[in-house]
């Protein structure tokens, strides 16, 4: 294989071509309600061809690796139908590397029927907490996945990885009203993260069931607290994103709005990404383009100091790379995207953080979120009201939206309980699905505009 | 390399189980991106690959792959996940009389990258000539692609498609206020109107110039087709679901030919209608195509299901079992079309003396859409005032419950249905008053 790679990318009179080969291996199972729904082995061979000539891009991808020659073909004819490319590449120093998988246990080697057996255990443990459960969705999925990149500069990196996940979502019902909670648990290396969470389970059932009697909160501008898991969300939706270089690099407006050196939150306010974390869900040792990843800080005493780059932003940039060029798989040309997004330990304790507040609302579990270049949106499962300093009635989860820019100055608390607990899937343009990680202490935010009824 | 050979694995399944299903696709996805008012890249996607469903002991076994490999693997893989399936509640369908319902235009297919570039810029040009600070971008995408079926009870279904689509936005930044627009419109026709897709994108920046504010409180909001489809629509979708019936999971359960809604309101799944992205001759699981009313005159009339699911409750496929190259078939809509109703969007908005108009949402997925809830951020939309446009409104959030709404709320449906995205076709929408919450 690595002869074959090399010698394709070799001596094409091109700025520069790459080619990724991607093998995946990946067994899903799925209950619903009493039911085995969905069980299944799926693999997938596939590979892609980037190729840059005086300045233009075109890409290829195909399933059918007999046709890697003329794909490579096919990737250089396109780049030449564009005449008018001024793309660059920024220098980095060719990468030959081997990472192979470093597993405490693999699935792989846990018979199907104990996998089966296992989440069986968990969605009874649901079904079975109470009549006002309606039905359940456990899963279980493990993919392993192998990389290979090579590349005309003379880089040549394969890469394994492992992603394992368990969902335990409880849906309960009391007449027309329904409601869901759900638990996960991700894992990088050891299938012993997906035992053991009968705990969790219980919790998704009993919160999905408190829900049932929770009141919506009422519409309005609100202090608000996020627990690690939603704060993380927040980090991730409402700044993240607009510090992926692609966005900006093409933009001078919203260039000089993100030019690094401006105040954007209080000096007790610290984000940062990277991919250099052990074992997280975002985490890997290089990225899609063979650059090594690192932890790159991006708000600093609550100064933007830096942004996540691929090879090409931070060419045009000016600016160092960071190792965020990542596609979601082979069909996909690598593009600017978080890793591990968090907010940086700070001081104030939670109960000191709820003693200020009035009126205000605590929002908590994660359960998605969305932007749209400086405004974004975000949604918890559950709330509770706080009244004078103490958690008060349950709510149902809550929408919160705002602009990026006055919610970090509105950010007058960072907690000092930092944990990585969540962790999802993150979409942009058409690749969606990209393991990322997120991660946060509990953060304060005032005026906070949270939607209800 | 050896590629896997359907008839192959089918006859090998056949053997070893008592029912098999060999699902092929090969797509050629070659969309054409522009970026910062330039053309960015050109890429071309070929993938190829298949599925295998088989019933083993009366129990569902499936596996899916892109990689060549022999027959016996596949066969075995699915064999060895069969042990712990599902019980099959169904059989699959025998060859039958199957109506043409045409999605192939050659023109598509023949469409040359020179071509699609040349598009690409016109539209940019357009909308830079509306206004040279919008920073534009555009892909055109032109995808061809063939399906194949085939099981062991003699069923055969071959579908060759085409689809055109275009996507134009841009961004306008003024200060720190951002402005982000987008619209597309796809078809299996060559014939896409492009430049009502350009139109679209010059009438909401038109509108943005100005901004307003709107007080929190119950106000009437009218959604245009797109926001209609984007908020209102999926809590729908989800409720007539078969899986979501079955589940026990949705509030409309037990109340076929129960008026839940509005007289007015008729929605269709339609996989017939012609040149539609989402027709064809039959779903992904070989069972015809046809219009299925889920509510007419506000009786809820049907629910949508697949082969699997309509066994479970005792009911039959409606044809909308569609599946991913690497998924089993589940019931899925085809088009949506929700009737006309008589109302101009004009009149709709000379109607309101203070208001809302909603063009584009965001977070809509975040509602309880199980229980009909939708909240969502309004990402465009428009203050009203003494029925006329008045300001585009930020920080605004919208909510309310689409089975109450559409009971108790509707005030009009638009005399005029719009494509959106071209798999949903509706009317404009408005409602006497919702929930609106903004920033003071």
């Amino acid at each position: 294989m690595r002869e074959r790679l090399t010698a394709a990318v070799r001596g094409r009179n091109t700025d520069y071509v790459e080619i990724r080969v991607e093998e995946n291996d990946s067994t899903r199972l799925l209950f619903r309600g009493k039911d085995l729904e969905d069980v299944a082995r799926t693999v997938n061979l596939g590979g892609c061809v980037r190729a840059l000539v005086k300045g233009s891009w075109g890409f290829a991808s195909f399933n059918d690796l007999g046709s890697l020659e003329e794909m490579v073909d096919l990737a250089i004819q396109q780049a030449r139908l564009n005449p008018a490319g001024d793309n660059a590449l920024a220098r980095v120093e060719p990468v030959v590397d081997t990472v192979p998988l470093q597993l405490v246990r693999d699935p792989r080697e846990v018979p199907l029927a104990e996998k089966v057996r296992l989440f069986a255990e968990y969605n009874r443990i649901i079904l079975g907490h109470s009549p006002a459960i309606q039905t359940t969705q456990v899963g279980y999925g493990d993919s392993y996945r192998k990389v290979t990149l090579a590349t005309s500069e003379g880089t040549y990196v394969e890469q394994e990885g492992m992603q394992i996940r368990g969902v335990l979502a409880a849906m309960a019902r009391d007449g027309a009203r329904i409601e869901q909670a759900h638990e996960i648990a991700t894992s990088r290396n050891d299938f012993g993260a997906v035992e053991g969470l009968e705990d969790k389970a219980g919790r998704a059932a009993a919160r999905a069931v408190s829900l049932l009697t929770a009141q919506a909160a009422k519409g309005g501008e609100y202090t608000v607290i996020l627990d690690p898991r939603l704060a993380g969300v927040f980090a991730h939706e409402a700044f993240g994103h607009l510090s992926e270089a692609d966005h900006v690099y093409e933009n001078d407006k919203l260039r000089e709005i993100m030019v690094l050196g401006r105040k954007f939150g209080g000096d007790f306010l610290n984000i940062a990404d990277g991919a250099d974390l052990p074992a997280h869900r975002g985490s890997y040792k290089y990225d899609d383009e063979g650059v090594p990843s690192e932890i790159t800080p991006l708000i600093k005493d609550g100064v933007l100091v830096g942004r996540l780059h691929s090879r090409e932003t931070a060419a045009k940039m000016g600016e160092r790379v960071t190792g965020n060029a990542r596609a979601v798989n082979y069909r996909f040309r690598p593009i600017v995207r978080m890793t591990n997004t968090y907010i940086e330990q700070g001081s104030v304790p939670f109960q000191e953080m709820l003693a200020d507040v009035k009126e205000g609302i605590y929002a908590k579990d994660m359960y998605g979120g969305e932007t749209a270049m400086e405004m974004f949106t975000f949604s918890s499962e559950e709330a509770f009201m706080i009244r004078n300093g103490r958690l008060a009635e349950p709510l149902r989860g809550v929408l919160l939206s705002g602009n990026v820019f006055t919610t970090l100055a509105n950010i007058d608390a960072v907690g000092n309980d930092l944990s990585f607990e969540g962790g999802g899937s993150c979409g942009k343009g058409e690749q969606s699905n990209l393991p990322v990680g997120i991660g946060s202490p509990h953060i304060r935010i005032q005026k906070c505009v949270v939607g209800g009824r | 390399m050896p590629t896997t050979d359907i008839e192959e694995v089918l006859a090998l399944a056949a053997r070893q189980a008592e029912e098999a299903e060999v699902y092929s696709v090969r797509v050629e996805d070659t969309p054409v991106s522009f970026e910062a008012n330039k053309l960015k890249i050109l890429q071309t996607r070929r993938i190829s690959g298949l599925s295998l469903r088989l019933i083993k002991n009366g129990r569902v076994g499936f596996t899916a792959s892109t990689k060549p490999e022999p027959a016996a693997d596949l066969v075995d893989r699915a064999l060895a996940v069969a042990e712990f399936g599902a019980e099959a509640k169904f059989s699959l369908p025998s060859s039958g009389v199957v109506r043409e319902v045409p999605g192939y235009d050659p023109l598509v297919e023949g469409l040359e990258l020179d071509a699609m570039i040349e598009l690409g810029q016109r539209l940019i040009e357009k909308l830079r000539a509306y206004n040279p600070a919008i920073l534009c971008g555009a892909s055109i995408g032109r995808y061809v692609s063939t399906m194949e079926l085939l099981n062991s009870r003699g069923g055969s279904v071959g579908e060759h498609k085409t689809v055109l689509s275009a996507s134009l936005g841009g961004n306008l930044i003024e200060g720190t206020s951002m402005l982000d627009v987008w619209e597309s419109d796809a078809s299996c026709l060559a014939s896409l109107d492009f430049d009502a897709t350009v139109q679209r994108v010059i009438d909401q920046f038109e509108m943005a110039k100005t901004t307003g504010s709107l007080p929190t409180g119950e106000l009437p909001v009218i959604f245009v087709p797109k926001a209609f489809a984007e908020t209102l629509l999926s809590p729908l979708i989800v409720a007539f679901n078969g899986k979501t019936v079955q589940q026990g999971a949705s509030p409309l359960k037990g109340r076929l030919g129960e008026q839940v809604f509005d007289p007015r309101l008729s929605i269709y799944d339609d996989g017939t209608l012609p040149y539609a992205p989402r027709s064809g001759p039959t779903d992904d699981e070989g069972v015809p195509s046809r219009r299925t009313p889920l509510v007419e005159n506000g009786v809820a009339k049907n629910f949508y299901y697949d082969l699997q699911t309509a066994g479970l409750v005792g009911a039959e496929s409606t044809g909308n079992g569609f599946r991913s190259l690497e998924s089993l078939p589940g019931p899925s809509t085809t088009n949506t079309v929700v009737a006309e109703g008589d109302t101009s969007l004009a009149d709709m908005i000379a109607d309101v003396k203070e208001g809302l108009i909603v063009y584009q949402v965001m977070g809509a997925w975040a509602g309880n859409l199980l229980a009909g809830d939708f909240s969502a951020n309004v990402h465009l939309g428009y203050k009203i005032e003494n029925g006329q446009l008045a300001g585009r409104v930020k920080d605004t959030m919208i909510a309310g419950n689409v089975y109450e709404a559409f009971k108790e709320r509707l005030q009009a449906l638009g005399d005029k249905a719009e494509w959106v995205g071209g798999s949903t076709k509706l009317p404009p929408v408005y409602f006497r008053a919702l929930s609106v919450a903004t920033k003071q």
